[in-house]
């Protein structure tokens, strides 16, 4: 029986130090970001990063998801900051009164991507004149299904095109996964999807250079793709860490990480373009 | 088959050349499967002895509920807690969103049902004979009691080694309320759904072979502890 108390007090006792472990390195300078995946996927966020917290001081953590879940974690106050790329979302969550700054920080564009023998015939078409030909051929065509942000602005394409979602399609398939995960089926699956450039790139890369996915239909003013960093609006959620996160915004945008941003290159490739002002 | 073999490789190299963010994954693993075990075994044993050891009312439903709450889904244990301790939830204040201790609440939540159902089970089915000898031998009810847990004590090792399992495996709660952080909440799981995620099969595969030692590590040492 003496153990088992024994037990239990180093038990409570452990809960109380973890407890307090936690609470400690919360007060230390420490963000919270959600973001989406493709700054993750690509090793852009591991690569730059490591910088901010040594000019800084500060800690920086982050969790990557879709940009509508990363837009919903600000909302409820989970997270400090946001790095998104879904312009009109961002511009109505502002107005909501969820978030306060918004800054432009770099850009890539969007294409559509898909087998070498392309088969819809997508080669040499614009974006609306790509995606009826999809729809004409009944030709898989991927999509995050996710609401990211890369999912929004491939819905939106959708409308400019004149096309009702193919929700219900059977060659529409939504994987509700990641950008790498999206593009690894649309391989496995001959289909053709949507991806940032960005990601693409690290797809290429990972792939030893020679894809059997290629890029089709590319650069329209429509297909731009900007990131932004987005602070919390304070009235919203008095506990988050608005300093630091316009601390964190500002770096971004500052002459040194814009120039790292620039020097991120996979196969050669720049993967994001720095564009703050 | 290519994945198998480069990820069997990868896993060696990985662990041998003491990988910073595979180690970290392993630790967090641990910390938190170790944190959700002691806690589920501290409540679901003496709960899973009350519920098999006397009668009382309701102890049926209690039953049903408690066998009910064994196929629990990771992902809705997940949201749930999330619910919980989000800023905007009832405990948002306590600050566990994205750390160990919050998925560590998520896997006792996942582990106490099976610890306390199996455990329920065994006590139900110590021979009533041994009840009764002890009676005639003029055992008093706390020696009765003891002597019965002493007579079980595989059995709820049995009961713990299942709890483990299920925790060690998990990958909803570690996702969903860890939030995947590199070298903080990225657990063994949540690192091979991302490699998956991905397309880094190999990695994925590797990291599954380091996992699978843990597991085999802990029921290793614990049918050591049965031979002893």
């Amino acid at each position: 029986m003496k153990s088992r108390k024994c037990l239990s007090v180093l038990v409570s006792g452990l809960m109380v130090l973890s407890c307090a472990l936690t609470v400690q390195s919360a007060e230390k300078g420490e963000l919270m970001m959600a973001t989406t995946t493709s700054t993750d996927n690509t090793g852009l966020l591991d690569y730059l990063i490591p910088f901010f917290e040594q000019e800084t001081g500060i800690a920086l953590k982050w969790t990557s998801t879709g940009t509508g879940n990363a837009l919903k974690l600000g909302q409820n106050c989970d997270v400090d900051v946001l790095l998104v790329h879904a312009p009109p979302a961002e511009k109505t969550y502002i107005a909501n009164g969820f978030g306060k700054d918004r800054r432009e920080i770099m850009y890539n564009d969007f294409v559509i991507i898909g087998p070498k023998s392309d088969p819809a015939g997508l080669k040499g078409k614009n974006i609306s004149q790509a995606l009826s030909a999809i729809k004409t051929n009944k030709a898989f065509f991927m999509s995050r299904g996710d609401d990211s942000g890369t999912n929004k602005k491939e819905k939106l394409l959708w409308k400019n095109a004149g096309i009702a979602l193919p929700d219900k399609e059977e060659w529409y398939v939504q994987t509700g996964q990641g950008m790498l995960a999206t593009i690894n089926v649309s391989q496995e699956r001959n289909g053709y999807t949507m991806t940032d450039r960005g990601t693409y790139i690290k797809y290429q890369d990972q792939q030893g250079g020679d894809a059997p996915l290629t890029v089709l239909v590319e650069g329209d003013d429509i297909l731009l793709n900007q990131y932004s960093v987005l602070t919390l609006n304070p009235k919203n959620c008095p506990d988050a860490k608005y300093d630091l996160a316009l601390k964190f915004s500002d770096w971004m945008a500052s002459e040194s990480a814009q120039n790292k941003i620039g020097e991120f290159r996979l196969l050669g490739k720049r993967l994001f373009i720095p564009n703050a002002k | 088959m290519a994945f198998l073999v480069e990820g069997f490789l990868k896993a060696m190299e990985l662990l041998i050349n003491g990988d910073t963010s595979t180690w970290s994954a392993v630790s967090a693993t641990v910390k938190a499967s170790t944190g959700s075990m002691l806690v589920s075994l501290l409540t679901g044993l003496p709960c899973g002895f009350i519920l098999g050891y006397f009668d009382f009312r309701f102890k049926r439903s209690i039953r049903t509920l408690l066998d009910t709450l064994l196929a629990l889904p990771t992902v809705c244990v997940g949201l749930i807690v999330y619910a919980f301790i989000s800023s905007k939830g009832p405990l948002g204040d306590m600050n566990l969103l994205f750390t160990l201790t919050g998925i560590a609440v998520g896997q006792t939540i996942l582990a106490f049902p099976v610890v306390a159902a199996i455990t329920a089970s065994i006590i139900e089915n110590i021979d009533p004979a041994l009840k009764l000898t002890l009676v005639s031998l003029g055992a008093g009810k706390k020696n009765i009691i003891l002597t019965c847990l002493w007579e079980v004590r595989f059995g709820i090792l049995t009961a713990a080694v299942t709890a483990y399992g299920r925790i060690l495996t998990e990958v909803g709660i570690s996702m969903i309320v860890g939030g995947n952080i590199k070298y903080h909440t990225r657990t063994m799981t949540t690192a091979i759904a991302l490699e998956t995620n991905k397309g880094m099969f190999a990695d994925g595969i590797a990291l599954g072979i380091v996992l699978m030692a843990i597991a085999f590590t802990v029921n290793l040492s614990l049918s050591f502890l049965r031979k002893r």
